[in-house]
């Protein structure tokens, strides 16, 4: 059993890596990847909003949308509905709020994380790494626990990615570019490579 | 004047602000699907759909909306738009969808939709906001294209399905180049596109943060 989650872990945060593999949260993944510091940081507020949004999106898909999701009311009516076409509606919801509770419980309880995190944050609710690790868990079916071991095994996934991009792209400042790769190009050339690199862990099994 | 105005919003994100080389918006959701030409397709219709309709539903109502709440408007409204879509192809086109998988979803956090709304619908009347969202959409598609395009002509030698070089397993001479199916490739593909299109405009070239001194002459070494 161990092991089973031991896999999903390790194939969550490197063989399926969500920026390199699925291309998720590439906008902030280009834009916020200059400096090391600010990259940690917001690699540290996606490993935690991950983590706290795909097991609680994955208990409201059992026990609210999922069809027939509702008998526990025991209202004959409700018991076979089927409401998983406002899942994107739920989902999209429950990321803004949990993002927005998250915020105000740092801010009031450990002011010292909360400034580190700063504007990152709120800029996570349009980050697609999170709506994607949701749908994902959503169309793999998987179930309470393996819902959580994915959520914090993507995020890890993430944070390392973009850490490991700012750190080439505060050595890259150094060298010389042609013009019309300066940039974003060239970073895009990077990434590419970085993906390539991460390609061989295809196949990798526990 | 009002013509000119709207034909300048239409073309301007196409080649001179264009939303993914220059704008840093939407690249997110889009590169994953862009292995065969059809779900490429697909996924550009699909953006220039809901970028269209939300500018505009965002527009009409941007003066009715406290600005302190406009955010989750503007997500509900994106929401049902990408909701109508995704039932529209599970609906009708139920194996592109599958092949869509996830990324029809994600469309929601598609940046280039809730960048526009916010830099442009909010500020713009009706119309003129859906003509900037089907611009901004169409510049978005022509990056897809070009994507799609070269990964599904190189690495599997046909276009929309349609084989056009016969590869060697199928007893012809084009040896498919499997990179082009892989990730990375369209990151490489996106960097070229940048490349190329800078190398054209070249007043979009980014300065550099600094300048690197010449190297020092031997003669002022010793």
């Amino acid at each position: 059993m161990f092991e089973h989650y031991l896999s999903l872990f390790i194939r969550a945060v490197f063989v399926e890596n969500m920026a390199l593999a699925f291309f998720l949260g590439m906008c902030t993944f280009l834009a916020i990847s200059k400096k090391v510091q600010t990259a940690l940081g917001l690699g540290i507020a996606v490993v935690v909003v991950l983590t706290i949004t795909v097991p609680v999106n994955n208990l409201i898909l059992h026990n609210l949308l999922d069809e027939g999701a509702l008998a526990w009311t025991g209202i004959a009516a409700l018991e076979t509905l089927d409401m998983r076409f406002l899942g994107l509606l739920c989902y999209i919801g429950v990321i803004a709020a949990i993002v927005q509770i998250l915020e105000m419980t740092l801010d009031r309880y450990v002011p010292a994380l909360y400034n580190a995190l700063g504007i990152f944050l709120p800029l996570i609710t349009v980050n697609c790494a999170i709506l994607g690790g949701v749908l994902f868990m959503v169309e793999r079916h998987y179930t309470f626990t393996e819902s959580v071991v994915f959520g914090f095994g993507s995020g890890v996934g993430w944070a390392l990615a973009i850490v490991l991009l700012a750190a080439i792209r505060e050595k890259l400042k150094y060298s010389d570019v042609p013009d019309g790769l300066k940039g974003l190009g060239i970073t895009f050339i990077v990434v590419g490579l970085m993906s390539l690199g991460f390609m061989s862990f295809a196949g990798v099994q526990l | 004047m009002a013509d000119e105005k709207a034909k300048d919003v239409l073309f301007a994100p196409i080649f001179n602000n264009n939303p993914i080389a220059l704008q840093i918006l939407g690249i997110c959701s889009a590169l994953a699907i862009t292995t065969t030409l059809v779900t490429t397709v697909t996924m550009c219709l699909a953006v220039i759909f809901v970028l269209t309709c939300s500018n505009f539903f965002i527009s009409v109502v941007r003066s009715h909306v406290p600005a302190n709440i406009r955010i989750i408007v503007q997500m509900t409204i994106i929401t049902s738009l990408v909701i109508v879509v995704d039932q529209f192809l599970q609906a009708y086109a139920y194996d592109i969808s599958r092949q869509l998988s996830v990324f029809v979803g994600l469309i929601i956090t598609n940046c280039i939709i809730l960048g526009r709304a916010e830099a442009f619908a909010m500020n713009h009347s009706p119309v003129l906001s859906a003509v900037d969202g089907f611009g901004n959409a169409l510049g978005y598609s022509v990056v897809l294209l070009f994507v799609g395009i070269n990964r599904e002509f190189f690495g599997s030698g046909s276009l929309m399905g349609m084989q056009i070089l016969q590869p060697v397993t199928e007893g012809g001479w084009y040896y498919t180049n499997g990179l082009m199916l892989l990730p990375p490739s369209a990151f490489f593909l996106i960097g070229g596109f940048i490349w190329l299109l800078r190398a054209w405009r070249t007043e979009q070239v980014e300065e550099q943060p600094f300048e690197i001194a010449p190297n020092s002459r031997v003669s002022e070494a010793f």
